[in-house]
């Protein structure tokens, strides 16, 4: 029997499972989390041994991201991420983990057209409209500073 | 000689033989339910290949070809014609694989569709009696196929549960005027079917309207019905594209649910290996077919079964231009008298 485009969208959706939020969530909330409270640990740490609070924050960031890119080059973080998902991607450790991940598949292809060019497939994009929402963010800042 | 019956379908009067067939798989296919039918299991991912994804990919296919021709008792030199593929750009594997051979190659890209594609192709060749050995073959690869359709291995993404594993693995058959069972009986060749499916992590869903367009059409213009079979073998459904392919036939009002299987849920134990909705790839169902399946035939576990292997034509840059996911399926008939 004939099936429109509509018709099996239909039946398909219904056949799809879908994700399960009530345990993704929490497991994204827990991982995320344990990120941050590890952070929040290296903060201290460093401002125990006397760094003030922007360079301590500033070596937390160097530490995390670097434990990120060990983890990744050990296999070790994407493992994490099947069960962390949001918890991992969206930490400082994550934006690590996706230029670790490319410079380390493409390096088969050459430090220059492999690990150089392809570094940034993933983070690119967020580097991209970082910079520019930063930029529209100082103008609105500027110009709101002067206005008022 | 061949007899066209109608859209896409070609019956074979002198029913080739499928002469020997070998099957190869990664470490992961390798703890898998079909272990023991594998020929080659390799003991990492990589196959000593250190540097190369495509080079692994490369030994793990060839690997199944040494293996197929071995068992066949046959030399390079009586193979006429190979018909291969795989998923990559340029069918890669296929094409620096068999550089090695001196045998003339017919490439082919039908995506997962590619084992059903090069097996009724190859038949056709030898029933056609311009060929004496053919072969079929087509492998795959999951982290090549990660870093060419999807992100790098390493990359921590998190996979929807309509999601399937491609399959590291390859699979080989000779084709070779009739002799011994099994025979190739019919072929029919799909058209490409889109259902306007964009989730590119939804391949079972995109693909499951060309087996039942395909499967339709093989009954149809062989004039046989879904009791003919014993066992109706989709290429790689996976879960998802299982369960709508039995609903599509249920509008008609026919189970297959008893005559069914598929290929991307018999490579894995889908909840235990955490391949979500199953496995996907040329290798996937091209290593069941020359594995378990053509061995139970021989046995006589089943008589007749249509192998209704099924690709998702998926180009990731159509895919990024808001294009739907066309797919292909090919049947083949093969049977055990």
């Amino acid at each position: 029997m004939k099936i429109t485009n509509r018709e099996y969208g239909e039946m398909l959706d219904a056949a799809s499972p879908r994700t399960k939020l009530y345990k993704t969530l929490p497991k994204a909330f827990m991982f995320g989390g344990l990120i941050c409270v590890i952070g929040e640990a290296f903060l201290h740490l460093y401002m125990n041994y006397g760094a003030g609070k922007e360079t301590a924050a500033a070596l937390t960031s160097i530490t995390l991201i670097g434990l990120a890119a060990i983890l990744t080059g050990f296999k070790v973080y994407d493992k994490l991420a099947r069960h962390a998902g949001a918890g991992t991607i969206v930490p400082i450790t994550g934006f690590a983990n996706a230029v670790v991940a490319p410079a380390l598949e493409f390096k088969s292809e050459g430090f220059i057209l492999g690990v150089g060019a392809k570094m940034f497939i993933i983070a690119g994009p967020v580097i991209v409209y970082g910079i520019a929402a930063s930029v529209l963010y100082g103008l609105i800042y500027y110009i709101a500073g002067t206005v008022m | 000689m061949g007899n066209y019956l109608g859209k896409g379908t070609i019956e074979l009067n002198n029913a080739p033989s499928i002469l020997s067939w070998a099957s190869a798989a990664g470490p992961m296919e390798g703890e898998g339910p079909l272990a023991d039918y594998f020929d080659y299991i390799g003991e990492a991912a990589h196959f000593g290949e250190d540097n190369s994804w495509e080079k692994a990919e490369i030994i793990l296919q060839k690997s199944a070809f040494r293996a197929a021709l071995e068992k066949g008792k046959l030399a390079e030199t009586d193979v006429s014609f190979i018909f291969a593929g795989d998923l990559l750009n340029q069918c890669t594997c296929s094409s620096y694989g068999i550089r090695d051979f001196d045998i003339p190659f017919i490439g082919l890209f039908g995506a997962c569709s590619t084992m059903a594609e090069g097996l009724a192709l190859a038949s056709v060749f030898v029933e056609s009696g311009v060929a004496k050995n053919t072969v079929a073959m087509t492998s795959s690869h999951f982290c090549s196929a990660e870093r060419q359709f999807r992100t790098p291995v390493n990359y921590g993404g998190q996979r929807t549960p309509t999601a399937q594993w491609t399959a590291t693995a390859a699979g080989c058959a000779v084709i070779a005027p009739q002799k011994d069972p099994p025979y190739v009986k019919a072929v029919t060749f799909g058209k490409v079917t889109d259902m306007g499916v964009k989730d590119a992590n939804n391949m079972g869903g995109a693909m499951a309207g060309a087996a039942y367009e395909t499967i339709n059409a093989h009954l149809m213009n062989t004039k046989q019905n879904i009791a003919d079979f014993d066992m109706i073998l989709t290429g790689d459904l996976g879960m998802v594209g299982s369960g709508l392919l039995i609903d599509l036939f249920k509008r008609d009002n026919i189970d297959i649910a008893n005559v069914h299987a598929d290929c991307g849920m018999m490579l894995f134990k889908n909840k235990e290996q955490d391949t979500h909705a199953g496995a996907s790839g040329c290798g996937c169902s091209a290593s069941v077919l020359c594995s378990v399946i053509l061995k139970r035939i021989v046995e006589g576990t089943y008589k007749n079964v249509l192998f209704v292997a099924t690709g998702a034509l998926m180009s990731p840059t159509m895919i990024q231009q808001g294009e739907s996911i066309p797919a292909v399926a090919h049947a083949v008939h093969i049977s055990g008298g």
